[in-house]
């Protein structure tokens, strides 16, 4: 660096002194001027910018948090609850107030007899959550229970016990699949609708079933509660609340009485029952069993709970009446037999069953070896000879059956409330032709009649064809009290062939007919209906000729169907009823589908004597449908434990109680035994029903 | 001539009067700070400034000499203290500022800012006159300058260091040094900053990036400033009123009674508030200056207009700082930020100050009553 020097220029104090002076005003102008851009900054954040900071520091000292709305009630066409809203005692923990997490969770165990599972979801969200995000540690409990916490709430910090509703469906698990359930809405569901209403802490959306297709309309409008809260999180103090507005109801067509009947009638079976009102549609009853509990499963279900619905053989968690499709056996005679009337075969047309039938290069047999001898439509249907209808059908060729098929509800698909729907097929030529690539063959049209081969339809299909067939009208089935539809259409069919076939139905039942199991017990009321077995498995022309194995013998899997549809009184329908009881396989009279789809029909027309009945049988089931399935839950748990080793396998006995507790369904982790007749005791007169 | 008696027309009335209002202002901030409670701060804050208040009268009776003769021990003092927590700070890892005394917590960088500003002036007033404006002006300077603010730098405590410097140099602008040489390493400096840049730590650099895009992270590091600014802004005009501060009453503001103590009081008072404040320092700034202004002794005005600026930097940049203007670099506010130190510092500046004041009125009034 170069300076200039010294000597040519001259300094002197008085110079420097000048210097200084200047120098420090210049500074003096320098801390004012930055005095002055403080200022000026000041005043640019304070009234420039104080609406957004005003905000900004609401939104910092204000916690607005949602209150979940109360959902609406579904109520039956009476007017009773099936799904309402119950005040709720809960426990949560907050967990950065627990001090001592361990002993606070063991304490509360001890307090609400919880499970070891649950403790170990707890102590699982526990390690998980951060902040004030509150852990669920129980919920419905009882006043006692909730008391019992409340008053410890000194020892416990972090522990909040709290009153709040959760959904309720009295009717348990018979409504399950017509329902659905609620549960915490998923991610998914979040990021499609970004509603901050889904992340609320006990906000349930519908599931499944109803619940879900009607969401919007139970969902009511959540209140909120405004609270000051410190930056971390401490509420200070409250400020307003806003309460909610419960969501709108929905009346259903269903009887909540009939349904629950109809799901505890199906017994220890894996089974579907569906009621029609015949004057207008409306859907009585429609039930699916066993079922899962849509209340627990509205709490979040355990995992255990959930494997053992999920090992089921007996599919609780399948909606059968929708989902399921079955072949519809015999139950579609008297469809075809109106096809046959429309054709213009006469009613007293007979034919001679010798017990088989060769068709092309094979042998269709009928279900009586020895043969009916000569049949007339009326016997051919209470008899249900299937060689009748092999003959017939090929006078009348497929697509006059199909076309009668269809108008019977068969194949339709129902504009349902439903997330999922099953609707089966109707086959003739043109169909298969499409499907297969390949020419329609007699043998098929044969298959076809008797409800075999490619025909496949749902248990509500079922109820509709015995509601079309009983009234000669397109009746469509409806679940919404009053709605507003056309007037049905007509089946195509002639009162008087209606009649013919309504007395065939009738002679099925009371005239000696492979229905006499479903014999009403109410006087001056006969049912109609017919009788349905279908075949899972293929019977091996070797089987045959050693004898068709009975189905008691088989596997549960391989065991046949049993259907039936019918419809009260039979003279002037006024109910249409469809059952399926899968791989029921005729085996016990009074858990089989003729006799199920009578007294839950009865139900409509004398209500005490049919509960009575039911009771009755009940004992010999082991309870209710709750019953038995808390005590298969307290079996499974029981195995599970056993399986991990942290309990020592009891003695035989008690093992053995263990599984008999269990009754029909799994009683063990363990492949599904497929004998489950050995866990019901044989009820007297328990023989095999003579229906194909 | 006055019928008051001289030592009362000599007392400092009108500059303490203002440092009272200004700490009085302070202790109210910091019962508000406090939920509303004298305790823990706004007692101490008080009966501390009392104390370094009378410190501050006791040091303005010193004579002028006395400084003089002791900048540069001091300074040497000051150096060795600094070398010392730098060794102690080795021993016990990381960022080690404090000489733990036994009975108190020694800071000497906090001293270091008012002596640097004591021997640089003590040096330039011994610097033959003619001497100025050659290479021995300025080497020694800048060596003085440099020792310390590398020990702090490397601490690293980057505001104190910033102030050592700017507290330096300031004295060397003042003292007469050619105009050219401070404009030449202003736009030195501007090129080097971005290189210079990039031998901060991490979280030096972590903050200058915030300072420019604080809501950029305002749960972050950004979170100082932004809550911070939410506080003023919200203030409004006239603010929440008096114990009516959400943000720093819940606690979003962080460290609400020490360095952002300004927003705390901005919250409630307002933008009126922060002009009275901002107002009131600008009056103690004048005075000082125009102390320095009235001296005809070199080491004196050169020490009286630098000890002054040494009190702006710190209330300069701790408003920079809180208002979003500067990164976030801890340095509190006078009087008002709670701590003892930094008081500390503020009245020894304010009491030599005092001091060359009463030199002064002396000098003008020989013998008067003598």
């Amino acid at each position: 660096m170069k300076f200039p020097s010294p000597k040519r220029q001259i300094i002197t104090e008085a110079a420097q002194s000048f210097t200084f002076t200047r120098r420090t005003m210049v500074l003096g102008a320098i801390q004012g001027g930055i005095g002055a851009l403080l200022a000026a900054r000041m005043a640019w954040i304070s009234i420039a910018e104080n609406e957004k900071y005003t905000l900004l520091s609401e939104s910092n000292r204000v916690n607005l948090t949602l209150i979940p709305p109360r959902r609406g009630w579904i109520i039956d066409r009476n007017g009773r609850p099936l799904a309402n809203n119950r005040t709720d005692f809960r426990v949560d923990l907050i967990p950065q107030r627990v001090v001592d997490a361990d002993a606070t969770v063991k304490h509360l165990a001890q307090l609400l007899s919880l499970e070891s599972d649950e403790v170990d979801r707890i102590r699982e969200e526990l390690d998980k959550s951060a902040g004030f995000r509150p852990v669920q540690v129980a919920d419905k409990l009882t006043y006692d229970q909730y008391a019992a916490v409340s008053v410890r709430l000194p020892d416990l910090p972090g522990v909040a016990p709290s009153q709040g509703f959760s959904r309720h469906y009295p009717a348990g698990s018979t409504v399950g699949h017509l329902l659905g359930y609620v549960g915490a809405a998923t991610a998914e569901e979040y990021k499609e609708r970004k509603n901050p209403l889904l992340i609320t802490p006990g906000f349930k959306v519908g599931k499944d079933g109803l619940e879900r297709a009607f969401d919007e309309h139970l969902t009511g409008q959540p209140g909120a509660k405004r609270v000051e809260v410190t930056a971390r999180g401490k509420i200070v103090r409250e400020l307003t609340t806003r309460p909610d507005t419960p969501g709108h109801s929905i009346k259903l067509t269903i009887d909540a009485g009939l349904q629950e009947y109809a799901g505890r009638r199906l017994a220890t079976q894996s089974g579907s029952v569906v009621v029609i009102d015949c004057t207008n549609g409306d859907v009585l009853a429609m039930a699916s069993m066993p079922s899962f509990d849509p209340n627990s499963f509205s709490d979040g279900i355990s995992q255990l709970e959930w494997a053992m619905l999920s090992q089921d053989d007996h599919v609780p968690l399948r909606n059968k009446t929708l989902q399921g499709l079955y072949p519809p056996g015999s139950t579609v005679k008297p469809m075809v037999a109106l096809a046959l009337l429309e054709a213009g075969i006469g009613p007293q047309e007979t034919v001679g069953c010798a017990g088989a039938l060769r068709v092309g290069n094979t042998l269709f047999h009928c279900h009586k070896r020895r043969g009916h001898g000569a049949v007339n439509m009326r016997t051919a249907i209470a008899q249900s000879c299937d060689i009748y209808f092999y003959q017939m059908a090929q006078r009348i060729g497929m697509d006059r059956i199909a076309a009668m098929a269809r108008r019977c509800g068969m194949g339709q698909r129902f504009d349902l409330p439903f997330p999922s729907q099953s609707y089966g097929t109707v086959p003739d030529p043109a169909w298969k032709l499409k499907k297969y690539d390949q020419k329609w063959q007699v043998y098929d049209t044969v298959n076809a009649t008797i409800g075999q081969g490619y025909m496949l339809i749902n248990p509500l299909q079922m109820a509709v064809m015995a509601a079309r067939l009983a009234t000669g009208k397109q009746l469509m089935p409806n679940f919404l009290h009053g709605a507003k539809r056309p007037s049905p259409s007509s089946v195509g069919a002639s009162e008087e062939h209606l009649a013919i076939i309504r007395d065939a139905m009738s002679a099925v039942v009371n005239g000696g007919g492979t229905g006499g199991a479903a014999r009403m017990a109410i006087p001056d009321v006969l049912i109609a209906g017919k009788t349905g077995t279908a075949q899972v498995r293929r019977i091996t022309m070797a089987e045959r000729a050693g004898g068709v194995r009975r189905d008691a013998s088989l596997a549960f899997k391989l065991r046949d169907h049993a259907l039936f549809q019918g419809f009260a009184p039979f003279d002037n329908p006024r109910y249409a009823v469809g059952c399926i009881i899968e791989h029921g396989g005729h085996m016990i009279r009074n858990e089989d589908a003729p006799m199920i789809a009578s007294d839950t029909l009865s139900y409509l027309f004398d209500p005490k004597k049919a509960m009575e009945k039911l009771e009755t049988l009940e004992k010999g089931w082991g309870g209710t449908p709750t019953e038995r399935q808390a005590r298969q839950m307290g079996a499974f748990r029981l195995a599970r434990a056993i399986e991990k080793g942290e309990v020592p396998p009891p003695a035989a006995d008690n093992a053995s109680n263990a599984a008999e507790a269990g009754n029909s369904a799994t009683p063990s982790p363990a492949p599904p035994a497929p004998d489950e007749a050995g866990d019901v005791p044989p009820p007297p007169g328990s023989n095999v029903a003579d229906a194909p | 001539m006055s019928i008051i008696p001289q030592p009362l027309t000599q007392f400092p009335w009108r500059v303490l009067a203002l440092l009272l209002a200004i700490a009085m202002f302070g202790t109210l901030v910091l019962y508000s700070a406090a939920g509303g409670s004298i305790f823990p701060w706004a007692t101490n804050q008080a009966v501390r400034f009392c104390v370094f208040s009378g410190m501050a009268l006791v040091l303005s009776r010193i004579p002028l000499e006395i400084f003089a003769r002791f900048a540069f021990p001091a300074y040497a003092g000051v150096l060795i203290a600094l070398f010392l927590v730098e060794l102690i700070g080795g021993v016990a890892g990381g960022s080690q500022r404090w000489i733990n005394l036994g009975f108190m917590q020694l800071q000497p960088s906090e001293f270091m800012k008012p002596i640097i500003v004591l021997a640089v002036a003590r040096f330039y007033a011994r610097l033959p006159v003619g001497e100025i404006r050659s290479w021995n002006a300025i080497w020694p300077a800048l060596v003085l300058i440099g020792l310390p603010w590398a020990l702090v730098l490397v601490q690293p405590d980057l505001g104190t260091a910033t102030m050592i410097l700017a507290g330096g140099v300031t004295v060397m602008f003042l003292a007469g040094l050619p105009l050219r040489l401070f404009i030449g390493s202003g736009l030195t400096l501007a090129a080097i900053v971005p290189v210079a840049f990039s031998f901060l730590h991490d979280y030096q650099q972590k903050r200058v990036l915030i300072f420019m895009a604080p809501e950029s992270d305002p749960l972050g590091a950004g979170y100082h400033i932004s809550q911070s600014k939410i506080a003023i802004g919200s203030g409004g005009i006239w603010g929440k009123g008096f114990l009516q501060g959400s943000q720093s009453h819940l606690d979003y503001l962080p460290e609400g009674h020490t360095d952002f103590v300004f927003a705390t009081m901005a919250e409630e008072w307002g933008m009126a508030g922060g002009l009275l404040l901002i107002g009131a320092f600008m009056l103690l700034f004048r005075w000082g200056l125009r102390v320095a202004m009235r001296t005809s002794d070199r080491f004196a005005r050169l020490v009286a207009a630098g000890l002054t600026t040494t009190i702006f930097f710190y209330v300069a940049i701790n408003l920079m700082m809180v208002m979003g203007l500067a990164p976030v670099v801890g340095i509190p506010l006078p009087f008002m930020s709670y701590g003892g130190s930094s008081m500390l510092t503020v009245m020894l500046c304010v009491g030599i100050i005092m001091a060359i004041d009463r030199s002064n009125s002396r000098a003008s009034n020989p013998g008067n009553w003598g």
